[in-house]
């Protein structure tokens, strides 16, 4: 066995401490109806050798992003990681780690997630947030159960909320009860959302889906005049520059936080952002680490608030969280120290600037505009592009660069492109000879 | 003695020694090349106007601050982790190597099919691999977690009852199930209903089948249970659930005691989660990142959450969305893939051989162990033959002493260990839930036994030292109840 210390003799004598004949005789009580009689189908076990040749073969076989120009967003960003974040993170004593459900023993995960909330905290200039959820769209399905008491139940989104986000609240919400009510945002952004009294939460992405920036805090006034909850979907890297979600008027904010210091690698491990008002620390959902002391007086954390969690409340909890994205927040946290307030805004400013180059240089193309020219954007833009968006992302992938996401929702002809501080004003001039080459 | 080193005393009020603390007004670690693209002006009406108090530290004082709270945690390659239902066995390093390949972790979620074949046809050929394991037709590797599985797991069985016209809302589960399984059911829109455990430990079949009826959605269980125990009439539980039109759900937190020796599909089972932390030993990270692969029979198979993997006529691969009956999507992407391409290494590195010796070691460690520790820690179900984990408890102790299980627990960090699950499962009193895992050696066994033999001999001799305990760890025991009184939950 790989991992298995055990020679033959010691297997015979522990046997022979148990009072057992053979291995099978472990499985007696397993009934006779249901053993599995032969092996496993599946090929026998091979050396450490071979597993790495297989899965280098699969690797090989697709084409990532150090090869490809990676122009790709819709949640899921390109952004730099420094060494210093999985030389720490990846350390084995986090990384082998259980929830630490023995805190004297723990110290080094719980401090972390400590520090991991009051980042959060400060990003969003909000009170409370915990130890992660899953993703960004898992953590949006948590803030709306989060919303819907006193009797409100209904949920509306606005039209510039990520499909993504909006069809998972739609499968969570079959079990919970409700349908999101899709609000029309005109020119891209806003919308007058029909907040009633049976309206628990009103859900803005900001910036949206097409990279605009919203009204957010007009929305968030008609939201919280009508009695619901204000809930933002936020980019966590535009908050060096961009006014916080609590600034806004948002009662909770969630992000997708794989930006943080997290690789893409195909779409998780991410890591879910969350955080809300003070007053509502109750109804939050998952983990939570609090600061106290030990019996001498020294400082330290344990998990706080259980009460509210399914091990103590079972049927009763408003969550079934129970394994998060530690290791995702502990890369976040170490992220978050590495840029400082100073990196936080040079990457944001960054963003900022290379997307309205890029902007500017793939519309000089002719057949190539701007989906919502008057609408300002932060790090992404969507633009309509002559034929099928997806026919143009294999034509530039030819080209050598992943060029955007096809944003089929808002029309065949729409491609969206995200521009990060990892990419150079070669890189996004050579985007636009490939993109004039493939669509003329 | 300890494993993780001499403590170092922390000083200071609650929540002193942050990072932040660290923080000189105009040091960084961060570089960025100059920007070389004329600036952009933010709309004033939407710029920041104060910078977040992010800490500003120089690299060195990240590293030094991240390694010190490191040393500060046991993880796995510090020593033997035996938390019962947790399967803290050994994280194979060779999952590492190969989740960092660029070909898997330099992968955009939404970049083409076409650019993308080798992550498709990884994630097709352990879904493939994950049916025949547990018996189902096919699966979705879509959530991110054995919760989420579970969530994906109920949606799905609801969507098949509504299909068939059916609003069935009572979903039956064991009172020694984790407390995930209620609180999903609910979320689901069902109602959770227990239904006892017998004096063998096992679920009580007559128990059982008065509770059944055709309001009943279906039943959770995990087998071997929580308690460590084959559910000898899986049979009969099986064709009372069927019998009344119910599904039957398997929580394959347990799923490494059975490997190659039997199959939920095979036990009767519609619906299976996998953790891959806990089966395939991916590892845990201190609180995640998991992933809750969900298989199901030919019936449920058009209600998977999309997309999905699929393979073409022409061999190649492709993500599909779900149809028409799909319960839609549980996770933003595609779920924890580079969790999964460590979940296949594990797989395939061990092979049909390897998972079942896997699980047969688990087995004789678990009994080994149950059989050294049973003197001073009677199992909670001693006529049972435990399997991959056993139940004990402390009662006795406590009730010759008045030491406790926690406290037991306690002393047994200052004894070198990470000490066992303690008070799960509920339906036992003082309960210590062991599962030492096949990664062990026997002599580990024999010195974690011996950690708790002196622990008892202490109970009765010193009672002070486990009350006391733990006393050579970074902090000693904390107040939880002044952190829930007093919430301090940010700097």
């Amino acid at each position: 066995m790989k991992f298995a210390p055990h020679t033959g003799s010691e297997i015979e004598e522990m046997l022979s401490a148990i009072g057992v004949s053979s291995l099978d005789g472990l499985f007696e009580q397993i009934p006779a109806t249901v053993r599995l009689e032969g092996p496993l189908g599946l090929p026998e076990g091979v050396s450490e050798l071979e597993i790495v040749e297989d899965l280098g073969r699969l690797a090989a076989r697709s084409r990532h992003l150090d090869d490809l120009v990676c122009f790709a967003g819709a949640g899921a960003y390109d952004h730099y990681i420094p060494s210093v974040v999985w030389a720490l993170a990846g350390r084995s004593e986090f990384s082998t780690a259980y929830t630490p459900y023995q805190p004297e023993l723990s110290q080094g995960t719980l401090q972390t997630l400590f520090e991991f909330q009051s980042m959060v905290c400060e990003l969003t200039g909000l009170e409370v947030s915990n130890a992660s959820l899953y993703d960004g769209a898992t953590a949006l399905v948590e803030a709306v159960n989060m919303a819907r008491t006193g009797g409100r139940s209904r949920v509306l989104v606005s039209q510039g909320v990520d499909p993504r986000l909006v069809d998972t609240l739609r499968t969570y919400g079959r079990g919970s009860g409700y349908e999101p009510e899709v609000f029309t945002a005109e020119g891209g952004r806003g919308g007058s959302p029909p907040v009633g009294d049976d309206v628990a939460a009103v859900v803005v992405q900001h910036p949206n889906v097409f990279g605009i920036l919203e009204p957010a805090s007009e929305l968030f006034a008609t939201a919280r005049e009508g009695g619901a909850k204000a809930i933002q979907v936020f980019d966590p890297l535009s908050l060096g520059v961009l006014a916080p979600p609590g600034e806004l008027g948002a009662d909770i904010a969630v992000a997708e936080g794989q930006s943080l210091g997290n690789h893409l690698a195909f779409g998780g491990p991410y890591l879910g952002l969350i955080a809300a008002r003070m007053s509502d620390v109750r109804r939050m959902p998952g983990r939570i680490v609090g600061a106290t002391v030990d019996q001498d007086g020294a400082p330290g954390y344990v998990l706080t608030l259980q009460a509210r969690e399914q091990h103590i409340r079972r049927e009763k909890a408003n969550s079934n969280i129970c394994t998060n994205q530690t290791l995702m927040a502990i890369a976040a946290t170490i992220y978050l120290g590495w840029l400082g307030p100073e990196g936080l805004a040079e990457v944001g400013r960054q963003c900022a600037a290379k997307a309205l180059y890029a902007a500017g240089r793939l519309t000089e193309i002719p057949g190539v505009s701007l989906l919502h020219p008057d609408a300002p954007f932060f790090k992404e833009f969507a633009l309509r592009v002559p034929g099928d968006a997806r026919q143009v992302v294999e034509g530039l992938v030819e080209h050598g660069y992943l060029g955007g996401v096809a944003l089929s929702t808002a029309g065949e002809d729409v491609l969206l492109v995200a521009v990060t501080e990892r990419r150079t004003r070669e890189q996004i001039d050579g985007l636009a000879a490939a993109m004039e080459a493939v669509v003329t | 003695m300890t494993a993780i080193g001499a403590p170092i005393r922390r000083q200071g009020p609650p929540g002193h020694g942050t990072i932040l603390d660290r923080s000189v007004a105009g040091r960084r670690a961060w570089s960025l090349p100059p920007l070389d693209v004329p600036e952009a002006s933010i709309p004033p009406a939407h710029a920041r106007a104060q910078d977040p108090g992010l800490p500003e530290v120089g690299e060195v004082d990240l590293v030094r601050h991240y390694t010190g709270l490191a040393q500060m945690n046991y993880g796995l390659d510090t020593g033997m982790y035996p938390l019962g239902s947790c399967t803290m066995k050994y994280n194979p390093k060779v999952a590492e190597t190969v989740a960092a390949l660029p070909g898997f972790q330099r992968l955009h979620p939404l970049q083409p099919d076409s650019t993308a074949q080798g992550a498709l046809e990884l994630l097709w050929k352990l879904e493939e691999a994950l049916c025949e394991i547990t018996g189902m037709a096919r699966a979705t590797l879509q959530p991110p977690a054995g919760a989420c599985g579970e969530m994906t797991g109920l949606l799905l069985m609801r969507a098949y009852h509504e299909d068939r016209g059916d609003s069935r809302r009572r979903v039956i589960i064991p009172d020694s199930a984790h407390g995930t399984n209620p609180a999903s059911v609910r979320l689901a829109g069902f109602e959770a209903v227990p239904v006892r455990s017998d004096a063998r430990g096992l679920v009580d079949v007559g128990a059982l089948s008065k509770l059944v009826d055709e309001s009943v959605a279906g039943l959770m269980l995990t087998n071997p249970n929580t308690l460590g125990l084959f559910e000898e009439e899986i049979d009969e539980i099986a064709a009372t659930i069927h019998g009344v039109g119910g599904l039957l759900y398997y929580d394959g937190a347990n799923l490494n005691a059975i490997l190659g020796r039997c199959r939920p599909g095979d036990m009767g089972f519609d619906i299976v989660h996998i953790n891959t932390h806990k089966t395939f030993a991916t590892p845990h990270g201190g609180g995640g990142p998991g992933a809750g692969p969900v298989g199901v029979t030919d019936e449920l198979v058009p209600y998977l959450p999309g997309p999905r993997v699929h393979r073409t006529g022409d061999g190649s691969f492709s993500l599909v969305q779900g149809g028409d009956r799909s319960i839609g999507r549980m996770h933003g992407f595609h779920g924890n893939v580079g969790i999964l391409v460590r979940a296949y290494s594990y797989v395939f590195l061990h092979g049909s051989d390897g998972l079942k010796a896997v699980s047969e070691l688990a087995a004789l460690n678990a009994n080994y162990l149950a059989h050294l520790v049973s003197g001073e820690f009677p199992l909670a179900h001693p006529d049972m033959r435990p399997m991959h984990e056993f139940v004990a408890t402390a009662k006795p102790l406590r009730e010759a002493t008045g030491i406790k299980a926690m406290d037991v627990a306690k002393r047994v960090i200052d004894l070198g260990f990470h000490p066992s699950t303690v008070y799960f499962p509920l339906v036992v009193e003082e309960a210590m839930m062991v599962e030492p895992t096949e990664t062990e050696s026997k002599a580990t066994l024999e010195a974690y036994a011996e950690a708790l033999r002196q622990a008892a001999q202490d109970a009765r001799e010193r009672p002070e030292i486990l009350r006391e305990a733990p006393m050579t760890t970074p902090v000693r025991r904390l107040d939880e109840a002044r952190a829930a009184r007093a919430l301090h939950l940010r700097w």
